[in-house]
């Protein structure tokens, strides 16, 4: 058996990994698994990752789980080009830096703002307050200007004139809040270039085909009482 | 000039970095930072890192933030034993797996309890009980998922030696014990597996990297912490609020 991914786009780090495995023509079998069926926790998946959370890679009996992590480990076996994760010592400590620093910032805030605006209203049928709208709005606001500010400054890409896998963490990112509505690039338009370039880099078809699904995700029915029960412990630990 | 480390060892993050430079004969110029005593939002700290967080590197002109991305950094810049850092591609990746799980699961829910039993009554506040309640049932949980996922009978992270990962795991778990809520009780793997690093550490880094952490219930009892200036207490009461 070759290598397994085991994605659903619904997810960023899992689009950042898809991209990321399409881009440098990396063979791989798609296990999707929907996350809004609950497909995470079925017995299946925990085997795969008992954390119950995507992505998640299988490499013959290799099992690693983490999206830094699987991009990482793809960048290495498949010896991808460098601009990825440069040789060059301080660059690619800078790319470390950014997906060290993303995790607790945009990572977190991109995730409350779609949760916050769109999925528990809309999908599980829980109330926001106009209050922790607002707050989670702010924090992102504040988030993406150091995002500008520290990573991007006056740079083609966030460690210098070439994409890295930062670049690609930080997009995936960034769309998130755009499939809930919030005109992330609108007053930014560094941003917004730097996003025109992201997608040139990669390809505007695969862009695109990445991220249907989150800029449809305001469509998305209610889930039945039975699969709200289900999801609403991990939903509400992810969005704490 | 050398390499500077931007430090406060009262930071989990800061003391993995020290224990790491100084455990590997890294020479280095300690710049202590006192977050209590605001001098991360000093004009000079300002220019080192606009994010106004420790630990820094400034190695020449380059200068490097988060803890993870300046010990990748030092172990190759320094090629220390490969252990810290294995050039194995599936032992690495599992550092890097634990570093993803670690910056949500472990990093903001391990530094809670020093908020609650010194920094917020330091500046005259009560985190509500509640809260507190909240965080144990987040540690709990951590601590089962580490031991069944990460460590499991292994006697490190990733393996048979100490790795970057297990000094970065340690020195979270040290925080709430130093301020006397021992995570170790019950957990004989885990406390196993700090005895094995302890070991491996020599004494007198150990108390070095501790003593301020170790010391700071009693400096308490004294009175004599250093009383945060007004601007360090807004950005401690803003902290305190986003306690879960």
């Amino acid at each position: 058996m070759g290598l397994e991914l085991y994605l659903d786009l619904l997810s960023q780090p899992c689009r950042a990994v898809y991209i990321f495995a399409k881009k440098n023509g990396i063979p791989f079998q798609l296990r999707t698994v929907e996350l809004l069926k609950g497909q995470h926790l079925s017995d299946a998946f925990v085997q795969v990752n008992p954390l119950k959370k995507v992505p998640a890679l299988k490499d013959g009996d290799f099992i690693l789980t983490e999206s830094v992590a699987i991009l990482l480990y793809l960048t290495h076996k498949y010896k991808v080009p460098e601009h990825w994760y440069p040789q060059d010592l301080q660059t690619r400590a800078r790319v470390d830096e950014y997906l060290a620093w993303q995790h607790t910032t945009l990572r977190r805030n991109c995730l409350r703002a779609l949760w916050h605006k769109v999925m528990l209203p809309n999908f599980l049928g829980e109330q926001v307050s106009p209050k922790t709208l607002e707050d989670t709005v702010a924090e992102l606001d504040v988030t993406l200007q150091l995002l500008e500010d520290k990573f991007l400054q006056n740079k083609d890409f966030i460690v210098g004139p070439h994409i890295s896998l930062a670049d690609l963490v930080a997009i995936t990112e960034l769309m998130h809040p755009m499939g809930a509505g919030c005109q992330v690039f609108q007053s930014r338009p560094k941003l917004a270039a730097w996003r025109q370039r992201i997608e040139a880099a990669v390809g505007k078809d695969l862009f695109q085909e990445a991220h249907e699904v989150i800029l449809k995700v305001k469509n998305t029915p209610p889930a039945d009482p039975t699969i709200k029960q289900k999801l609403m412990p991990g939903v509400l630990a992810m969005i704490q | 000039m050398g390499l500077e480390l931007y430090l406060d060892l009262l930071s989990q993050p800061c003391r993995a970095v020290f224990i790491f430079a100084k455990k590997n004969g890294i020479p280095f110029q300690l710049r202590t930072v006192q977050l209590l005593k605001g001098q991360n939002c000093s004009k000079e700290f300002l220019q080192i890192n606009s994010l106004q967080r420790v630990p820094v590197l400034k190695d020449g002109d380059f200068i490097l933030t988060e803890s993870s991305a300046i010990l990748i950094y030092l172990s190759c810049k320094y090629q220390v034993a490969d252990h810290w850092y294995p050039s194995d591609l599936q032992t690495r990746s599992q550092i890097q797996e634990y570093l993803g799980w670690h910056a949500y699961n472990i990093r903001s829910i391990f530094g809670v309890t020093l908020w609650v039993r010194v920094l917020a009554p330091l500046i005259g506040i009560q985190v509500p009980e509640e809260k507190v309640n909240r965080n144990r049932t987040y540690m709990d949980h951590a601590l089962q998922q580490l031991e069944s996922k990460f460590l499991g009978d292994k006697p490190f992270l990733v393996g048979q030696q100490v790795s970057l990962a297990d000094l970065m795991l340690l020195e979270e778990l040290i925080q709430p014990v130093a301020v006397g809520y021992d995570v170790f009780v019950g957990r004989p793997r885990l406390a196993a597996w700090r005895g094995r690093i302890e070991a491996f550490l020599d004494t007198e880094l150990w108390q070095e990297a501790h003593g301020p952490i170790f010391n700071i219930l009693e400096q308490m009892a004294k009175k004599t912490l250093p009383v945060p200036p007004p601007e360090t207490q807004k950005n401690m009461l803003f902290r305190i609020s986003k306690i879960p």
